[in-house]
């Protein structure tokens, strides 16, 4: 960095476990802060809004859940795309059969209905570890996508599960426009960071990672694994089913079962690994990279002015896509958080090494 | 009852084709731990491979004895696949030694998505065909036994006949050949085996080709059943309880696995699902396999699991 912690010192308890203890570090993430709140909805086209930055908001938020739980607490999930499901429908039907009931509040719930069947799916975590669990999770992804294809009751009766929703609205603000969209979805994803940010520097932040380093020695020191275990299962599904029915409901508007198929499911653990396990800041940087790769890639030949024919061209965007991550892979398997503290531990040094 | 045991006989059937593909999750896992999600993509590019050979070996040479040209293009096949192995191991898996689980499963799952688009840019991605000959026509057992009788496809019987064979050969090849026995050394013991002189990254490099044998084989019989196309990848994902539910590193329990499955799946389907509304199976089995693993956490036949500090 060009600025250093000489000279700050902590006289207090508050000053040394504030989530910045470096007053440069604190002024620049206000000022990242509303630089997106206030300058972005005006600098931003409307196709920006659309393809990259809603999609990277709310899929931030899925992985920042996702990692609280692959992450923190070492749980491997591939049902991401099921709790992802379950927020969207719990929130559409309780805004549909509820008369006047607020969006707000409907997606908040859509999140704890997430969070019950993240716990059901959870408990058999308490005795399968590891690659097991990883494939017996799939179970939940399987049975979400069946149930809202096949029980009619949860789809309010429509053919093949598709529902929409329409007319968003919180406390008589419509949110209609793209950058109305965005602001809406960057007010969760900034309250859901800030709470994830300080539980995984709580007690039981420390008892998931605990958990996930060694929950044998964990239980020994007195960490009740169930409650670890499946507080983790809890927080992250109520996350990841907010950022479902935001998906649903502000970015898909309207959608059926496919939407959130196991393919969701590994993109998210993707970007997670990618971004790096175990870091907030991490989902986000994944979250961006694999929302932009797929753009990037597409807009790459178009760019070079080569024309080339849908189906080749989304194949070789398959084949770029599986490389780039196994090639990333390699280069840094701890995730771009990893390369983001290897510069920032550089930079603190730079100009003078020794 | 007749109807009943048509059932578990098709459920067995079935499950032998998913044993198959099993099969090649538990070679891989025991010998170098890594969980490869890219073996349903595999299947697919295998019987692309084969289905494409066989047409292009005519159409090149002016072969047309059948027999001859489907042999040629399962040498084919297996070339590609041995290559690809190599290419893996020298590529990925060789640069990811000692990462953790999760990190490896990412990089097959990375491997998935390159040979689903590599395969299907240079073999094409319409549907294909893949004729080896097998019987078509069902057939009538027990007719004197049952009203009716029991009705069999012939394919299936030879599938399960094939796959029977194919675990059997792959058996006395781990028994009884000392490449066999450098493969289950390396699964016991990975720096053990490398410090008597077994090089692992020959060992990888034969794995992987086995694998991509019983990829080969599980494509053209599932190939020659469905028609080679891209849903064809997505028997992983049927084959997936399978594993977990006989145990990550055991052969005999990939069979069983998929017997348990199979027979499972078929009941389920007939005789539950029409009350919960059809299209159970594909969660059923994992449900399944989860109720399996609730009681051994390791599979049927897994190695236990020991939890030291």
């Amino acid at each position: 960095m060009l600025y250093r912690e000489n000279g700050q010192f902590k006289t207090s308890y508050r000053a040394d476990q504030q989530i910045f203890p470096i007053t440069q570090d604190r002024v620049l993430i206000l000022a990242l802060l509303a630089f997106a709140f206030v300058a972005v909805p005006f600098l931003a086209s409307e196709y920006f809004f659309r393809a990259i930055l809603i999609p990277f908001l709310i899929l931030s938020l899925a992985a920042l859940g996702l990692n609280i739980l692959v992450g923190y607490c070492g749980q491997i999930s591939l049902g991401t795309g099921g709790f992802m499901a379950v927020g969207a429908y719990a929130a559409y039907n309780l805004l549909v059969r509820i008369d006047g009931m607020p969006l707000i509040v409907a997606i908040l719930l859509g999140g704890v209905f997430s969070m019950g069947i993240g716990v059901l799916f959870g408990i058999p975590s308490l005795r399968i570890k590891g690659m097991y669990l990883a494939v017996a999770t799939l179970a939940a992804q399987f049975f979400c996508d069946w149930a809202f294809l096949r029980i009619k009751w949860l789809t309010n009766d429509s053919s093949s599960g598709s529902v929409s929703v329409a007319g968003l609205n919180v406390l008589g603000w419509k949110i209609d426009s793209p950058a109305e969209k965005y602001l809406f979805c960057l007010g969760f994803l900034v309250v859901f960071g800030l709470l994830a940010k300080n539980l995984v520097r709580s007690h039981i932040g420390r008892e998931w990672m605990a958990i996930r380093d060694m929950d044998v020695a964990a239980s020994v020191i007195g960490i009740r694994p169930v409650y670890a275990k499946l507080t983790a299962f809890a927080v992250s599904s109520f996350i990841v089913g907010v950022a479902g029915a935001l998906w649903a409901f502000v970015y898909l508007g309207s959608w059926e079962p496919a939407a959130f198929n196991i393919n969701r499911s590994f993109d998210l653990l993707f970007m997670v690994i990618i971004g790096g396990l175990g870091s907030i800041m991490g989902s986000f940087f994944g979250a961006a990279f694999i929302v932009m790769l797929p753009i990037f890639l597409d807009n790459v030949p178009r760019m070079l002015g080569m024309p080339i024919d849908t189906a080749l061209a989304s194949h070789l965007t398959f084949m770029i896509f599986g490389a780039l991550i196994v090639f990333f892979l390699i280069v840094e398997p701890h995730g771009l958080a990893r390369l983001w503290s290897v510069g920032k531990e550089k930079l603190r040094l730079w100009p003078f090494p020794h | 009852m007749g109807f009943f045991i048509e059932a578990t006989i098709g459920g067995l059937m079935s499950g032998m084709l998913y044993a198959l593909v099993a099969l090649g999750f538990v070679l891989i896992f025991k010998a170098s731990g890594v969980f490869n999600f890219a073996q349903g993509a595999m299947v697919l590019f295998a019987a692309l491979a084969m289905a494409r050979f066989s047409e292009w070996i005519p159409q090149l040479t002016g072969l047309d004895n059948k027999v001859l040209v489907n042999v040629l293009a399962f040498i084919g096949a297996m070339g590609v696949m041995i290559a690809s192995a190599w290419v893996i191991e020298r590529l990925v898996l060789g640069k990811l030694v000692n990462q953790e689980g999760i990190t490896l499963l990412m990089a097959t799952l990375g491997i998935t998505y390159f040979l689903d688009g590599f395969g299907q840019t240079i073999f094409g991605s319409d549907i294909y065909k893949i004729d080896v000959g097998m019987p078509k026509d069902p057939i009538f057992l027990f007719e004197k036994v049952f009203e009716g009788g029991i009705l069999v496809g012939q394919e299936d019987l030879v599938a399960a006949v094939v796959a029977a064979g194919l675990v059997a050969v792959l058996a006395a090849f781990f028994q009884y050949t000392s490449t066999g026995r450098a493969l289950r050394a390396v699964a016991d013991d990975h720096q053990a085996a490398q410090s008597i002189g077994i090089p692992l990254k020959r060992i990888w490099v034969i794995v992987w080709s086995v694998a991509g044998f019983v990829a080969l084989v599980a494509g053209i019989i599932w190939g020659s059943k469905l028609g080679v196309q891209f849903s064809l990848s997505q028997v992983a994902l049927k084959a997936l309880p399978v594993v977990i539910l006989g145990g990550l590193t055991s052969v005999p329990g990939a069979i069983i696995g998929g017997l348990i499955i199979g027979v499972g799946e078929k009941l389920s389907e007939v005789f539950i699902g029409p009350m919960l509304g059809g299209g159970i199976e594909i969660w059923f089995a994992y449900a399944l396999a989860l109720l399996f693993l609730l009681v051994r956490p390791q599979g049927l036949f897994g190695e236990k699991i020991i939890d030291r500090v």
